[in-house]
């Protein structure tokens, strides 16, 4: 390199603008988030491959379930019922893989690259999660291509697809930072495809995803309700479905989201450096 | 002396373990100094205290100035570091890496592409910017992550065991990159070893750490001859730490330093 370029040295911390921080914290993040997105775009086998479980769960669960009539989802089909919460669900098993991938990250170095930047814990995890979203995003255009071709009854109303997309982004978010203080604890991969198990299939079979609220025993129907996952699933039954949206049930199910998020992002971001000790 | 690194008894404790106990010291601007040790010594502890990876038990360390302790994210703007481990990402092209660290750094917008240029050929790899780095040699990756530690044009490098696991060719190229950066950037480059006959050769002042603790710090001509005529610094080593430079280390070591020797292939 010729050119006469020598390092500055600033002695002390120079006055940061609020503004300028806004802007680096969103490049910071922008650039977490798009590095994710090339990889997924250098190698899209991985979401080709999530499409696997939802079509299984869609045309062949929900098929031979839909023929016992003893399920009580009101008036519609039981693949309609079915149809958001394995959409909640694929995002669900989506998302936990985020806390492999940061082990993975770990074990290899890059973990410690995002660390020693100047980027924020926050920024960098925000970062992470946006690729968590477009991941969550993808199983969602593949349920929905899926309704299509089945004629499900899903609404395509541009105001409530602009709701799925949101409730969506939220739910990967928020499960892609639970995984991730699963990993930060655990640290080895073999602890966590353990615990990835023990913790993934209860969040999905006590919540509302693939039966109604209203069959559940009490003491089942109490563990629902703290279930983050019957929240979203909730949301999305209301936003995909055509029956009346229930805007008060909208607004429940997502400032209880919101909230989670923004708890476990905050241990989240207490956490994450530890992954470089 | 302008000092770059300013290290005042620095000290790392994991439960009864002391990892680093109570290391002092000072590296000059532009300085090549070299951390030599046995495994388990201290040396990539202390070096993530110096780049604010881990926080210290007691002692405090400036980087250009800034405080590891209170000023973090500082010290992290003033800094570039090459981890042991594998930090470029093997799913990205060389040119990828480097944009993502570019903007990290906060490289403007309209300079990225010159500054990622420019250090593609710094470590000689313009030919290879659109090559996914999975399909890289150990040499060239290790080439790349010192363009990724470098672009920002950090007053400190950190490089941690960097020519590890290469053949002697990669090593020799990674050795005359950091040279080169150094004299052109004027950068600090604080290294960590294992082999001595590089570290005589390249490093302008050599700390042997043995048990977290400092038991030598000098030029390699001053160090070799402490101990009469005809020493080496395997001697010096072998001296001061009543061992060979054996690698033996733990399971987990063991099994890094094997990783790293797969990437010569």
């Amino acid at each position: 390199m010729k050119s006469n370029a020598r390092v500055e040295i600033f002695e002390g911390a120079p006055d940061r603008s609020i503004k300028s921080s806004v802007v680096e914290f969103a490049t910071h993040s922008f650039a977490v988030a798009n590095a994710e997105f090339v990889k997924l775009k250098h190698d899209p086998l991985e979401l080709l491959m999530r499409a696997i479980q939802p079509i299984l769960w869609l045309v062949v669960f929900g098929n031979v379930m839909g023929r016992i009539r003893g399920l009580s989802v009101g008036t519609i089909n039981y693949q309609d019922f079915l149809a958001p919460g394995i959409l909640a669900q694929s995002v669900l098993f989506a998302a936990i893989f985020y806390g492999i991938s940061a082990i993975w990250e770990r074990d290899l170095g890059i973990v410690h690259r995002y660390l020693v930047s100047p980027a924020s814990r926050t920024a960098i995890l925000l970062g992470k999660q946006i690729t968590a979203s477009i991941r969550g995003l993808s199983q969602a255009t593949i349920i929905y291509i899926l309704a299509l071709v089945m004629g499900l009854g899903i609404s395509f109303q541009p105001l409530k697809m602009i709701g799925v997309v949101a409730l969506i982004s939220l739910g990967s978010g928020l499960f892609a930072n639970l995984s991730l203080i699963i990993a930060c604890i655990v640290k080895t991969r073999e602890r966590f495809m353990g615990i990835g198990q023990v913790i993934t299939m209860p969040i999905f079979f006590i919540s509302n995803a693939i039966y109604p609220l209203d069959m559940m025993p009490g003491w089942i129907r109490g563990i629902a309700a703290a279930n983050p996952l019957t929240y979203e699933v909730d949301g999305l039954r209301m936003l995909m479905l055509p029956t009346a949206v229930n805007a008060a049930g909208l607004v429940r199910d997502f400032s209880v989201l919101v909230v989670i998020s923004v708890v476990l992002l905050a241990i989240a971001t207490r956490l994450y450096p530890r992954m470089a000790s | 002396m302008d000092a770059v690194i300013r290290i005042d008894a620095l000290t790392k404790r994991f439960g009864k373990l002391t990892a680093v106990d109570e290391v002092s010291l000072s590296v000059a601007r532009g300085e090549i100094f070299g951390l030599i040790g046995p495994n388990g010594a201290g040396k990539t502890t202390l070096i993530k205290m110096l780049t604010t990876l881990v926080p210290a038990t007691s002692g405090e360390a400036w980087i250009a100035g800034c405080s590891t302790r209170t000023q973090s994210s500082e010290v992290r703007r003033r800094i570039g570091y090459v981890p042991q481990l594998l930090s470029a990402d093997g799913a990205l092209t060389a040119y990828e890496n480097l944009l993502l660290s570019a903007r990290l750094y906060a490289i403007p917008r309209d300079e990225r592409d010159s500054r990622i240029r420019e250090a593609l050929s710094m470590v000689g790899l313009d030919d290879d910017a659109d090559t996914i780095v999975q399909r890289f040699s150990g040499g060239m990756i290790r080439r790349l992550e010192i363009a990724q530690g470098m672009m920002h044009r950090p007053a400190v490098l950190f490089l941690d065991e960097p020519t590890v696991g290469l053949d002697p060719t990669a090593r020799r190229m990674v050795w005359s990159n950091v040279l080169e950066l150094r004299n052109t950037l004027h950068s600090t480059m604080f290294v960590t070893t294992h082999y001595m006959a590089e570290a005589e050769e390249l490093c302008d002042r050599i700390a042997f750490i043995h048990h977290g603790r400092i038991q030598q710090v000098g030029t390699p001509q001053e160090l070799v001859a402490s101990l009469g005529p005809g020493a080496t610094l395997d001697d010096v080593f072998v001296n001061l730490n009543d061992t060979e430079i054996e690698s033996e280390g733990n399971y987990r070591e063991v099994q890094r330093t094997r990783r790293n020797i797969r990437r010569r292939t």
